[in-house]
């Protein structure tokens, strides 16, 4: 029996560390823990809720837009503001454009170093690795001399001797699997992507003024104003700028990320069988279609509970509680009403340095929300299992066509592997879909509707005394909820349980495994001093972990409470 | 290893890029420091002749937003280069290596190379809880930072967090957050990138000054660099004309703020916030937030998450204030006005640090170093 840590796990946002015991080969126990605490819902409290967006966004830079989004709409929820459908528009597109470039960073940047070996590319032919290329795609740069090139770049950056970030990595490990000119293509790849998330996410400045840190939020709607004939607006020129970034989007999406995800799928198909974790799924949905006040949603919510495609159950908000029996925060000795409601931080782990955690007692910052009292898995995965589930036409062909590529069922989902094909063809669903957004917004200008903000709501003079409200998002990471509570125009209290939550949580007060926690479970390690395997199925869920830690409530049942008057 | 000499040069002429691209990208370097465009040929003979010193990046209480921005460094074609310049032997979000295989590599940097090190600092440092909020491999942020920093030849705070603070330490700082400069007392060296987050052209541009001049560039009294951060956002803002002509936006999405008008009545802190955003925008140039419709949020100021907010309240408005004012007077109206608002935060005192430079003669807090950041060729 060996014991694993593996801190800091890198490539990957915020601070997390995994301990697990290994013996025969496999992952026997494993514990997560997130290790960084900043307490941003308490310098929330007495400030401005139309501010908030501007804090909450900064739970996290990679996903640099969802906390901005669930913040406006909850507030917007507890006053009753009603952003015009221009904003609903604009917002679409920002958390479309924002799931599209964090899944081709994930996968290039993140997550591909676990499966490609770069010191291997050294040796790959590059006449194969072009016919290879041009097997699998049509993607233009696939010639032989730009492998050749690509690979005289690599053989030069190490015969420098400095290898920078990728040094004392795992390369040779025997869990590697490709042959050395899908390696070479992968390391091409993994640069053209650098540009292209660079290139892309100009849309970003286009809709926001800049990225990270969007800013162009507003409660009641956007800041952007739409106009076609004015210039220091969003008008035809930005349609035309838009559409001209989304479609070089679609070009690399379907040209090189799905089909490199099929192709090194293809050397890794027993990691389908590996990383299930505990098979229960939830989404909240995302973008809304109309302007109603349910809308009808192109991604829809719904729970899958035992991987039971057959049956989505609906959503109830009000079957969310947290446990904090293994979290660094005083244990609720009874509910709290949100309006008192205050969890307090308080650090009980080992002084640092320390070599390992008290597992046995409490071992995290994040805290361990459960559904109905069972963990859920949220993200791209549960997203694109309850749209397959819920009849949605096109995740089922997209899904089905990768399964037949690969030449596997439906239960492959179910895995790491599952993880990595669902976060592409959610990718290749929303290239295909944003367009439809952009033609939204020249329609709407055509129209003569340029209203991008409910302004009867701007002043805190027009909201109740006192309001709850809640927004939901579908990040790009999973499902994502803000409450706030609004007392006399200011923030009374606020709350987030955040998809990193849902994902990365310690065990709860019945001691159910969190899902990392379950998903590490049997998953092969042959050489625990080099625990890639356990890399690969933690990556899979594409951790974040600055957006999970939160200073909630205990035992919140006014979770759901939403405003409605 | 052998000689790096010229190694970029060979790298230019592998991919391409010719000597005449790579004088055009530094007059642009030139051009963002108000250097003569001559000194386009020196930057360049300078590039070319380096070798690639070490660069750590430490990730503390931050949000990674900083390392997202220097993603998006878009210096046209050469950015790569510049990226290369550099190795980058340490840094949590894009690294291969996990565990203590990274932590090995961090060791291996300060144990082998003391004082030959850059530091880039992103998140601030919590002293709270005896080191327990934020932990990277068992040691606290705070042990990390005092030993790696250090030891560095310099260190760059990059963001506001890493700066002064930032999000952790606003009201009422529950982890008892700080920046850098008061978390390691007396670093060597220390340029503040503030910003939420930095601006990649301002940190690139930073990092190729120090390579081609083997020295930092001269900083402001919050110790950033002049370049970056010597005018206010008003200063340069392409709204100017409309705050002088007294056209303001009165409500979102009116013929104003469709029209471009001033964003001074919706909030905007460009008066009174240092930063060179409407000069270079974002994302390569492509918009700015107040080009996008909404107000500067200061967020390059020490303690903006307290002093700025209420974001949509408007600066305190001044006696002449209007169309009829000429420009100098309304922003020194303007100035004073705010100043004296502000006074009992404290934020006058910070506005006259930020704006007095190190000609004055009054060292900038913190500088130890024999080099001194800041001082003249």
């Amino acid at each position: 029996m060996s014991h694993v840590v593996v801190d800091p796990v890198t490539r990957i946002e915020g601070h997390l560390r995994i301990e697990a015991e290994v013996d025969g080969g496999q992952v026997q126990e494993a514990w997560s823990s997130s290790t960084m605490f900043r307490g941003i819902e308490i310098i929330l409290k007495g400030r401005d809720p139309r501010d908030a967006w501007a804090f909450t966004q900064r739970i996290c830079g990679v996903c640099t837009t969802v906390h901005a989004i669930a913040s406006v709409r909850s507030v917007e929820n507890a006053i009753g503001a009603k952003p015009p459908p221009n904003a609903r528009v604009l917002r679409n597109l920002i958390m479309a454009s924002q799931c599209i470039q964090d899944h081709v960073i994930h996968f290039y940047h993140l997550h591909a170093l676990d499966w490609v070996d770069v010191v291997s590319a050294l040796k790959a032919d590059p006449e194969k690795t072009s016919a290879l290329a041009q097997s699998i795609s049509d993607w233009p740069l696939s010639s032989t001399r730009y492998f050749a090139g690509v690979k005289t770049r690599l053989k030069d950056f190490v015969d420098r001797g400095q290898l920078g970030p990728f040094a004392n990595a795992y390369w040779g490990h025997p869990a590697y699997k490709l042959p050395p000119e899908a390696n070479l293509m992968a390391v091409a790849h993994y640069l053209e992507a650098l540009d292209w998330q660079r290139e892309f996410i100009k849309i970003h400045a286009v809709l926001g003024g800049k990225n990270p840190h969007l800013q162009s939020f507003l409660v009641g709607g956007m800041a952007t104003p739409v106009d076609p004939d004015r210039q220091a607006s969003l008008n035809m020129g930005s349609v035309a700028r838009m559409k001209e970034l989304t479609a070089r989007a679609r070009e690399f999406v379907s040209k090189v990320y799905l089909p490199d995800v099929l192709a090194v799928a293809s050397f890794y198909k027993d990691w389908a069988g590996v990383g299930g974790g505990v098979g229960n799924y939830m989404v909240y949905g995302e973008y809304p279609e109309t302007d109603d006040d349910k809308p009808p949603l192109f991604l829809p919510s719904g729970v899958i509970r035992n991987k039971n495609l057959g049956k989505v159950e609906p959503l109830d908000p009000a079957k969310i509680t947290e446990s904090v029996k293994h979290s660094w925060y005083e244990d609720g000795a009874k509910p709290l009403h949100p309006r008192e409601g205050e969890t307090r931080p308080r650090y009980t782990g080992p002084k640092p340095p320390y070599e390992r955690l008290e597992t046995a007692a409490k071992y995290s910052w994040l805290k361990s929300p459960r559904y109905d009292g069972e963990p859920m898995e949220v993200g791209p995965l549960s997203r694109m299992l309850v749209a397959y589930g819920s009849g949605h036409k096109r995740v089922q062909e997209l899904v089905g066509t990768v399964l037949k590529s690969l030449g596997v069922g439906p239960e492959a989902l179910f895995s790491t592997l599952g993880r990595i094909a669902a976060r592409c063809v959610e990718t290749v669903l929303l290239t295909e879909k944003i367009d439809t957004w952009v033609d939204a917004l020249a329609a709407n200008m055509e129209k003569g509707d340029l209203r991008i903000h409910d302004t009867g709501k701007w002043d805190p003079s027009s909201w109740p005394k006192e309001a709850y409200g809640a927004g939901f998002h579908e990040a790009p990471r999973g499902a994502l909820g803000h409450w706030v509570h609004i007392k006399d125009g200011v923030i009374a209290n606020y709350q987030c349980i955040v998809p990193s939550t849902w994902n990365a949580g310690p065990r709860d007060g019945s001691e159910k495994r969190g899902p990392y926690e379950a998903a590490l479970l049997k998953t092969p390690v042959a050489d625990p001093k080099q625990p890639l395997e356990i890399l690969r199925t933690v990556h899979s869920f594409d951790p974040c972990m600055a957006c999970g830690v939160h200073v909630v409530d205990v035992e919140r049942r006014e979770l759901a409470r939403v405003r409605t008057g | 290893m052998g000689s790096r000499e010229g190694w970029l040069a060979e790298e230019l002429r592998r991919r391409g890029i010719s000597r005449r691209e790579l004088l055009y990208f530094c007059a642009g370097v030139a051009g963002a420091f108000g250097l003569p465009a001559s000194a386009a040929a020196q930057i360049a003979n300078a590039l070319t002749r380096a070798k690639k010193p070490i660069l750590v990046w430490l990730e503390f209480q931050d949000c990674a937003g900083n390392t997202e921005s220097f993603l998006r460094s878009s210096a046209p074609s050469v950015a790569e280069v510049v990226l290369d310049l550099l190795s980058v032997d340490y840094h949590e979000t894009i690294m291969a290596a996990a565990g203590f295989q990274a932590e090995d590599a961090l060791k291996g940097v300060v144990k082998n190379s003391p004082g030959q090190f850059i530091a880039i600092v992103e998140g601030s440092i919590p002293t709270g809880a005896d080191g327990g909020y934020c932990t990277i491999g068992g040691r606290s942020a705070l042990d990390i930072a005092r030993d790696v920093c250090g030891k560095a030849a310099a260190t760059i705070a990059v963001g506001t967090c890493a700066t002064y603070g930032g999000l952790p330490a606003a009201a009422p700082n529950p982890t008892g957050a700080l920046g850098v400069a008061d978390a390691v007392p007396g670093v060597k060296n220390l340029i503040n990138l503030s910003a939420c987050p930095a601006n990649a052209a301002n940190l690139t541009s930073l990092l190729v000054y120090y390579l081609t001049y083997k020295r930092w560039p001269p900083l402001d009294g919050f110790r950033r660099p002049l370049f970056a951060y010597g005018k206010t956002i008003h200063d340069n803002c392409e709204r100017r004309a409309h705050f002088d002509a007294g056209q303001y936006v009165e409500v979102w999405g009116d013929d104003a703020h469709r029209s471009g008008a001033c964003l001074y009545k919706m909030g905007c802190k460009g008066p009174v916030t240092y930063q060179n955003c409407p000069t270079i925008g974002w994302n390569d140039g492509t918009n700015w937030p107040i080009g996008c419709g909404h107000p500067c949020i200061g967020c390059a100021e020490p303690d903006f998450w307290d002093k700025m907010t209420p974001f949509y309240k408007h600066l305190p408005a001044t006696p002449g204030f209007g169309a009829a004012s000429s420009v100098d007077t309304v922003g020194a109206w303007l100035t004073v006005g705010t100043a004296a608002a502000f006074a009992g935060h404290g934020v006058l005192k910070r506005i006259q640090h930020a704006r007095r430079k190190p000609e004055d003669g009054s060292a900038p807090p913190g500088d130890t170093g024999a080099t001194r950041p800041g001082g003249q060729p």
